[in-house]
């Protein structure tokens, strides 16, 4: 069976692969183009692990092919900081230990950003809805919503 | 496996027509992936729908509203105008799965899924949702409630599939509600669901109602005996007693890890209740 060539744009960069109808859009950014930083925790779209942005929406890459991605606009979390300058997000995550083994994190930070993009100002309680889908087992939450709603202040006080 | 991505209604019938292995819809893909990786299906090949223009749009349509096949729960949520005609409906789509499932979830994925627990089915059943069904003699329209033929399975055929659903338009004084019971507050599967879907007149009194419930039954179920008290009625306590219990009755569960079946028969009729109340407040009557 021949590969498919699919074109896409990946953290603002042109990109080209070659994957197998199977594949999903988690297998060809971790064993294709050695993107890791998206995690695989479940695979079945619980755990948000590897939470990803497709035309600015949120969504689990392993949920979709990669061939799917043909002509789309990818945010993955290498995309987030800029250089050596970590987003705001990321800073405020390591200010408040907000990650103990650091497996939900990439998914974590991609998700919050996308919550802070449409909601710069959300509640306690709209981001931790927000993040239901995003299983952390060490932390129990709270400094993750911490760092989540003080990033959030900064970022609006910064803007 | 290959994978087709047609841009048109008639490439993909023809597609589908033409294949000879089994061929899987892609729509969302939030059932379809986590049954590929599982290997419970092993297509020849999967036809992902949303190249096709017209089946990711939400449009007005005789007042009413179709929602294409290929349309996630997020951007239904994020249309004002269709929340303010059938919030629950888009409530329920809503509760399926997380953020990052809304953003590829589709509610004619969720009616294909034919799971009885099926959050969305419940309330497009009350809602008297259609389902255009696209096919090799050209295009069916199908009431949602025959969509489903009990788990898993539906009433569609082989090289057929669900093009958009259509939910009527809302006569003034109308007001619709999807409520489920799980266990915790967010991302598990309905024990129970209800729905239910009425129009008052000008004096308050309900002249047309529908009330469904889910994951109660191998399909679906329509409580004609539900909508028959609501209508005509002024939607007093004594009406929603009644309700309750016609729901009660008309639940058929089964035992599972998920409740038993005489609690399931319970909660069905309290949150006929509850949704009734809460769709009547919506359509402008007294609480």
């Amino acid at each position: 069976m021949s590969k498919i060539h699919v074109t896409t744009t990946i953290n603002g960069d042109p990109t080209e692969y070659l994957c197998e109808a199977e594949d999903t859009l988690l297998d060809v950014l971790r064993d294709r183009l050695g993107m890791t930083g998206s995690k695989e925790g479940c695979g079945t779209g619980d755990c948000g692990a590897c939470s990803i942005t497709v035309d600015g929406r949120l969504v689990c890459a392993c949920l979709m092919l990669g061939a799917e991605a043909e002509g789309r606009e990818i945010g993955t979390i290498e995309g987030m900081a800029k250089g050596d300058t970590l987003h705001p997000l990321q800073q405020k995550f390591i200010e408040h230990a907000a990650l103990q083994c650091g497996i939900c994190t990439p998914g974590i930070l991609v998700a919050a950003k996308s919550l802070l993009e449409r909601n710069p100002d959300p509640t306690e309680e709209e981001a931790r809805y927000w993040l239901a889908g995003n299983l952390c087992r060490c932390t129990g939450y709270d400094k993750i919503i911490r760092a989540v709603l003080d990033a959030a202040q900064d970022m609006r006080e910064a803007s | 496996m290959q994978y087709l991505s047609p841009n048109t209604v008639e490439d993909a019938v023809q597609l589908l027509a033409s294949r000879t292995g089994e061929c899987r819809v892609l729509a969302g893909g939030t059932d379809l992936l986590v049954r590929l990786r599982s290997g419970m299906t092993e297509p020849d090949s999967v036809l992902d729908i949303k190249r096709i223009d017209e089946l990711r749009r939400i449009t007005r349509e005789d007042g009413g509203w179709r929602i294409g096949a290929a349309v996630p729960g997020a951007e239904m949520s994020e249309n004002a105008d269709l929340v303010s005609d059938w919030p629950g409906v888009v409530e329920a789509v809503g509760l399926i799965g997380s953020t990052q499932i809304q953003g590829r979830a589709t509610m004619a994925g969720n009616l294909c899924n034919a799971s009885p627990a099926a959050d969305s089915v419940p309330a497009l059943v009350a809602a008297d949702a259609v389902a255009r069904v696209a096919g090799p003699d050209g295009v069916r329209d199908v009431a949602v409630f025959d969509v489903p033929d009990g788990p898993g399975k539906t009433s569609l055929g082989r090289d057929e599939f669900i093009t958009s659903i259509f939910l009527p338009a809302r006569p003034a004084r109308s007001g619709d509600a999807y409520l489920r019971f799980i266990p915790r507050t967010e991302m598990d599967i309905a024990v129970v669901g209800c729905a239910v879907s009425l129009t008052l007149d000008a004096a308050g009194t309900c002249t047309a109602a529908r009330v469904a419930l889910g994951a109660v039954g191998p399909k679906v179920i329509a409580v004609k005996e539900a909508a028959d008290i609501l209508t005509g009625s002024i939607i007093d306590a004594a009406t929603l007693d009644r309700v309750a219990q016609a729901c009660s009755a008309a639940a058929n569960p089964i035992d599972d890890k998920r409740g038993t079946a005489d609690y399931r028969k319970h909660v069905a009729g309290v949150l006929a209740r509850r949704a009734t109340a809460i769709a009547k407040t919506r359509a402008g009557g007294a609480a």
